[in-house]
C-alpha cells in the first residue's frame, strides 16, 4: 500500500512500491492529464510536484512519495477551476498544438514562477530545458513565462485581422 | 422554442430524413469542378444522425453541422485535431459563412464513419494546382494525383491540406447552405422575402415585418428546405472570422489536463490490462524462439504472447508489462538485406547514382537541354548531398486500446487515418469493416507517424487473443527503433555557370522520390537549362511520409546548392537568388521581405553571419533567414526570421504557430536527427542520444505574413520546415567557409 496526499487528498493504493508514480496516477487513481514520453526522465512529459518540487514521475517510485504531498496538473487550478497566472498565459499566447507535453511544461513552469517571481531568459532556460516540446512551442511558452510573470502585456483574446 | 421539444424532434427528424434523402444532395457541383461537402450520394442521413446528433434536441441540418435548441452551432470536421489547429479554424470557416455567433460555436471531431471521406476534397484538390504549374514540371504533377488519389475514400489529415481543401470546399459550402436552408423556412414562416432576411450572431431578422429569431427556431424547419448546391460564398471584404486570429477551441483542454489523447483512453465500463512489445530490431525478421521464463513469474503478469512479428507481455499495469518484456530472451530471425550500416546504405545509393552518372535514371522534370548547356558553361560546380533517416518521434507514444468482443471490435487510438485503421484492423482479425469502431480523440502529435496504422492492428490482434481489453503502448525505445521513418537519401548536384556567375545549366539526381512530386525541382528559378532525375534505391527501413515529405531532405540539398552556385559567382546569396526569380513575383516579394525584416543588408557582429534559403511546398512560398553564432567554434542559433505567402491566411497567429513548430521540427533534424544502423538495427533508441532542440537552444523566431491574393490558398502545417535546414547550413558556411553537405550539423562542430 502507498499512502500520500495527491492534489491535497490523503490516497491509500494498492501499488508496487517500485512503480513510478506516472503510473500510478494515471492507471490506478485514474487522473490522465499526466502523460508518458520517454520513461527515462528525458522529455518532462511527465512533470508533477513532490512536496512542491518539479520531479520526473516516470522516474520517480511511488514509494518516494510516500507521506509527501503530489500535486498533478488537475490539481493547480483553484476549486472551482479558476486557472492559474501561467494557465491563463497558455491561454492568452495560445501557446499548445498537440498540447501533449504541456501539462508537463505548465508544472515545470509553475514550480519556476514560485521559485522566481521573474525569471529571466537564462532563467527560463535553465528550469525549463528539460521539458521537450516537439510541435515546437518554445518561443510561446518563454513568452507566456513572462506573461504570467508581469514582464510583458497578454494578448488580447481576439487577436483580429493581421496581414 | 417552438416545436423543438427534445421528445418531439428527435422522432420526427431521422424520419424526415430518412424520406427525402436529404443528405443525398451533399455532392455539389459547380463551375466545372466537383465542389463536394464529402458525403456520399444516397447515404442515409438516418444512420449518420445517431453518431453526430445524439444529443436531445439537437437538429443536424447538413452533414457538417448540427444546432441545438440553445442555438449552439456545432460544426463536425472530419479531419483529426495533431496539434495543426484544424478544427478550430475548420470551425472559424464554416461559422463565418453561416454568420454564426463565435461565442456559441463548438467543433466537434466526425466519427470515422464512411460519410466523412475527403474523396470529392481529395480529387479537387488537383485542379487549382494544375492551373498554377510552370508547363514545364507538368509530368510532376502526375505524381501529386497519385498523392491524391491515394486519399481517395479515406478519412486522412496530412498533407498540410485541411484547411485549403476541406476549409475552402467543404466547411465554407456547408456554412452557406445551411444559412440560405435556415433563411428559406424563416421567409417562408414569416411570409416575407428571403432576400430581405439578415443574418448576424447565430439569429435572422426582418427589418420591414420586426421578425427575428435565433437559428436554432428554424433548425428542424431548414433541414426541410432544398439544398442550394451552389451557395454563393463570402468574398473577402465580407469576412468576418476568417482571416481572424480567433483563439484555437482545443486550448482550454489542454491547459488542465482533461484533453483526451488516444493514450487516454478510458472506456467506461471496461477493466483494461495492458501490453508492452517487442518488435524485431530489424526490420522483415520474426521471433523464433523466446525465452519468457523470467517474466512469467513478475508480478502482474497475465499473458506472453509470440504474435511472430511481435512479442507481447499482457499485465495489470504498463509499467509491470514493459518491465517484464525487457527481460524475455528472443531469437530473430536473419534479415536477408545487405545494409548492416548506414555506410552500406549510401554505399547502395552511391551505386544508384553512378549507373546513372550524367543523364541517366528517370526524369522528373526538364528545361531546355541541360547537357548542352553544360558544355557552353563558363564553369561548373558538383556536389553530393547526404540526408539521415529520422523518426518521426510524436510525443504521446504510439499505442491503442484494442476490445474484441462478439464478432465486434472497438478501438482507441490517436490516428491520422481512422478509416484505414478501421480496414487494417478488419482484415487483421477478420471481422467486416462495420463490425470494427474507431474511436479517435485528439492525437499527442503525429508527424505523418500516424498515416501507419500498424500498432493499430497489433492491438487488435492482441485483443482478440487475449478476449479482455487492453491498452497496447509502445515504449519510446520501440518507437524510435522499430517504427516507420523519414528515409536516408543522397543527392548529386552539378551547376553551370556563364562569365556573369549566372546558373545557365542545373542537374541533379537523387535516389528517393516519395511525395510530393515537385519537391525536388526548383520551379521557380530562371534557369534556362535544368535537368532533375530519380535513380530510385532501395531502403533498408520502412518509409513513412515524415513532415515536409521529401521537401524536408530536398529543401536541403536544393537550397543549400544553390548557395554554393551564389558563393562560386562570388554574389550575395540573397541577390542571386532576387536575380533569378524574374517570372516568380510572389517569391521574390517573399525573399525581399525577408531581406528587410532580418536587415540582411546590414553586417553582423563578429562571429555571426546570416544565412537564406526560400522553398514553395504545399501552396505556401517560405523564405527564412537565420543568423548563427560560431564564435565558439559550435552553432549557436541567434535570431531567425520568416515570411510566408499562402495567398490567403485564415488565422494568422494559428498560421504562425504551425511556422514556428514546422521551423523548429527542421532545425531539430537539421542539428541533432540522425538514426544509426549497426547489424541492421537502429542504434538510437530514446530522447538522451536521438536528441531534440530544446527551449536554451531556440531563438526569438519572427515570423511575417502576405496575403498575395488571388491564388489558391496555400498550407500551414509544413512548409515551414523545408528553409530550416539550408538557411541554418548557409549561415555556417557565411560565418566559417564550411560547407555542410551531410545532417546532422551538431555532430560537425564539437
Amino acid at each position: 500500500m502507498a499512502n500520500f496526499i495527491l492534489n491535497g487528498e490523503s490516497i491509500t493504493v494498492d501499488a508496487d512500491p517500485a512503480m513510478p508514480i506516472l503510473w500510478v496516477v494515471r492507471e490506478k487513481l485514474g487522473l490522465s492529464g499526466t502523460k508518458f514520453g520517454c520513461g527515462i526522465a528525458q522529455c518532462g512529459a511527465c512533470t508533477v510536484h513532490l512536496d512542491g518540487q518539479p520531479v520526473r514521475s516516470c522516474s520517480t517510485a511511488v514509494s518516494q512519495a510516500e507521506g509527501r504531498e503530489v500535486t498533478t496538473i488537475e490539481g493547480i487550478a483553484g476549486p472551482e477551476g479558476e486557472l492559474t497566472k501561467v494557465q491563463q498565459a497558455w491561454v492568452s499566447e495560445q501557446v499548445p498544438q498537440c498540447g501533449y507535453c504541456q501539462s508537463g511544461q505548465i508544472m515545470s513552469a509553475t514550480a519556476l514562477l514560485r521559485d522566481n517571481p521573474s525569471p529571466s531568459d537564462a532563467d527560463i532556460d535553465a528550469a525549463m530545458s528539460g521539458n521537450i516540446c516537439r510541435c515546437g512551442t518554445y518561443t510561446r511558452i518563454r513568452r507566456a513565462i513572462k506573461v504570467a510573470s508581469g514582464q510583458v502585456e497578454p494578448r488580447s483574446e481576439d487577436l483580429g485581422e493581421e496581414a | 422554442m417552438n416545436d423543438m421539444s427534445p421528445e418531439k424532434t428527435e422522432k420526427s427528424k431521422l424520419g424526415k430524413w430518412s424520406r427525402r434523402g436529404f443528405i443525398g444532395a451533399g455532392v455539389l457541383a459547380g463551375g466545372g469542378l466537383l465542389i463536394g461537402i464529402g458525403v456520399r450520394p444516397g447515404n442515409p442521413i438516418s444512420s449518420l444522425a445517431p453518431k453526430v446528433a445524439g444529443g436531445a434536441g439537437e437538429q443536424l441540418v447538413n452533414s457538417w453541422v448540427k444546432i441545438d435548441t440553445n442555438n449552439i452551432i456545432t460544426a463536425i470536421v472530419p479531419h483529426c485535431e495533431m496539434g495543426q489547429g484544424a478544427h478550430s479554424v475548420l470551425g472559424q470557416m464554416l461559422a463565418d459563412e453561416l454568420d454564426a455567433d463565435w461565442a456559441n460555436v463548438r467543433v466537434m471531431q466526425a466519427p470515422a464513419d464512411g460519410s466523412y471521406v475527403v474523396t470529392d476534397t481529395a480529387r479537387m484538390f488537383l485542379a487549382p494546382f494544375t492551373l498554377n504549374a510552370a508547363d514545364w514540371i507538368e509530368p510532376t504533377w502526375n505524381g501529386l494525383f497519385t498523392q491524391m488519389a491515394r486519399m481517395a475514400d479515406a478519412m486522412i489529415t496530412g498533407g498540410s491540406s485541411s484547411i485549403r481543401t476541406t476549409g475552402q470546399f467543404s466547411m465554407r459550402v456547408a456554412g452557406a447552405s445551411a444559412r440560405k436552408m435556415l433563411i428559406g423556412a424563416a421567409a417562408e414562416s414569416w411570409g416575407v422575402p428571403a432576400d430581405e432576411i439578415v443574418t448576424r450572431d447565430s439569429m435572422m431578422s426582418h427589418e420591414a415585418s420586426g421578425n427575428s429569431a435565433p437559428y436554432s427556431e428554424f433548425a428542424t424547419a431548414a433541414a426541410e428546405q432544398p439544398m442550394d448546391q451552389t451557395p454563393t460564398l463570402k468574398t473577402r471584404d465580407q469576412y468576418r472570422l476568417m482571416g481572424r486570429s480567433k483563439a484555437r477551441t482545443d486550448i482550454p483542454a489542454k491547459i488542465n489536463g482533461t484533453a483526451e489523447f488516444g493514450i487516454d483512453a478510458a472506456p467506461e465500463g471496461l477493466d483494461l490490462s495492458y501490453a508492452a512489445v517487442v518488435r524485431p530490431p530489424v526490420p522483415g525478421t520474426e521471433a523464433i524462439s523466446m525465452d519468457a521464463s523470467r517474466a512469467q513469474g513478475m508480478s502482474g503478469v497475465l499473458q506472453i504472447l509470440n504474435m511472430g512479428n511481435f512479442v507481447a507481455v499482457v499485465a495489470d499495469s504498463y509499467w509491470q508489462a514493459q518491465q517484464a518484456v525487457n527481460t524475455i530472451a528472443i531469437e530473430w530471425s536473419q534479415s536477408e538485406s545487405p545494409v548492416k550500416t548506414m555506410d552500406d546504405q549510401f554505399a547502395v545509393f552511391a551505386a544508384a547514382l553512378d549507373e546513372a552518372g550524367e543523364t541517366g535514371g528517370s526524369e522528373v522534370a526538364a528545361r531546355g537541354d541541360a547537357q548542352s548547356a553544360f558544355g557552353e558553361a563558363a564553369r561548373t560546380i558538383s556536389a553530393e548531398y547526404h540526408a539521415p533517416y529520422l523518426a518521426h518521434a510524436p510525443m504521446e507514444p504510439l499505442n491503442c486500446t484494442a476490445h474484441v468482443a462478439d464478432g465486434k471490435c472497438d478501438i482507441w487510438t490517436s490516428t491520422q487515418v481512422p478509416l484505414m485503421a478501421r480496414s487494417e484492423v478488419a482484415s487483421t482479425i477478420g471481422l467486416s469493416t462495420d463490425d470494427v469502431v474507431i474511436h479517435h480523440p485528439y492525437l499527442g502529435g503525429a508527424f505523418g507517424r500516424r498515416l501507419g496504422a500498424e500498432y493499430v492492428a497489433m492491438a487488435a490482434r492482441v485483443a482478440q487473443t487475449t478476449g479482455y481489453p487492453v491498452k497496447l503502448i509502445w515504449s519510446r525505445e520501440e518507437d524510435t527503433q522499430k517504427a516507420l521513418y523519414r528515409c536516408a537519401d543522397m543527392s548529386r548536384l552539378r551547376a553551370g555557370l556563364d562569365e556573369s556567375g549566372a546558373l545557365i545549366a542545373y542537374d541533379s539526381v537523387f535516389t528517393q522520390r516519395h511525395d510530393p512530386a515537385e519537391a525536388s525541382v526548383p520551379a521557380m528559378y530562371d534557369i534556362a537549362n535544368t535537368s532533375v532525375r530519380a535513380a530510385e534505391a532501395e531502403l533498408h527501413l520502412p518509409f513513412q511520409a515524415w513532415r515536409s515529405v521529401d521537401h524536408s531532405q530536398q529543401g536541403f540539398f536544393v537550397e543549400s546548392f544553390i548557395d554554393e552556385a551564389a558563393h562560386a559567382a562570388d554574389q550575395d546569396p540573397l541577390d542571386y537568388r532576387l536575380a533569378m526569380l524574374t517570372n516568380a513575383p510572389r517569391h521574390k516579394a517573399v525573399l525581399e521581405k525577408v531581406a528587410e525584416i532580418s536587415s540582411w543588408r546590414e553586417p553582423a557582429a563578429d562571429g555571426r553571419a546570416k544565412g537564406v534559403a526560400i522553398v514553395e511546398s504545399f501552396g505556401t512560398i517560405v523564405a527564412e533567414v537565420i543568423e548563427v553564432d560560431m564564435s565558439s567554434g559550435k552553432p549557436v542559433m541567434t535570431d531567425i526570421w520568416a515570411v510566408c505567402d499562402a495567398g490567403y491566411v485564415m488565422n494568422p497567429d494559428g498560421f504562425r504557430n504551425q511556422i514556428e513548430g514546422g521551423i523548429v521540427f527542421g532545425l531539430t533534424a537539421a542539428m541533432y536527427g540522425e538514426l544509426e544502423l549497426k547489424d541492421g538495427a537502429i542504434v538510437q533508441s530514446n530522447f538522451h542520444d536521438y536528441q531534440m532542440l530544446r527551449i536554451n537552444e531556440v531563438p526569438n523566431i519572427e515570423v511575417a505574413l502576405i496575403n498575395s491574393g488571388d491564388v489558391p490558398i496555400g498550407g500551414a502545417g509544413e512548409p515551414g520546415l523545408p528553409p530550416a535546414a539550408p538557411a541554418l547550413a548557409n549561415a555556417i558556411f557565411a560565418a566559417t567557409g564550411t560547407r555542410v553537405r551531410e545532417l546532422p550539423i551538431a555532430k560537425q562542430f564539437v
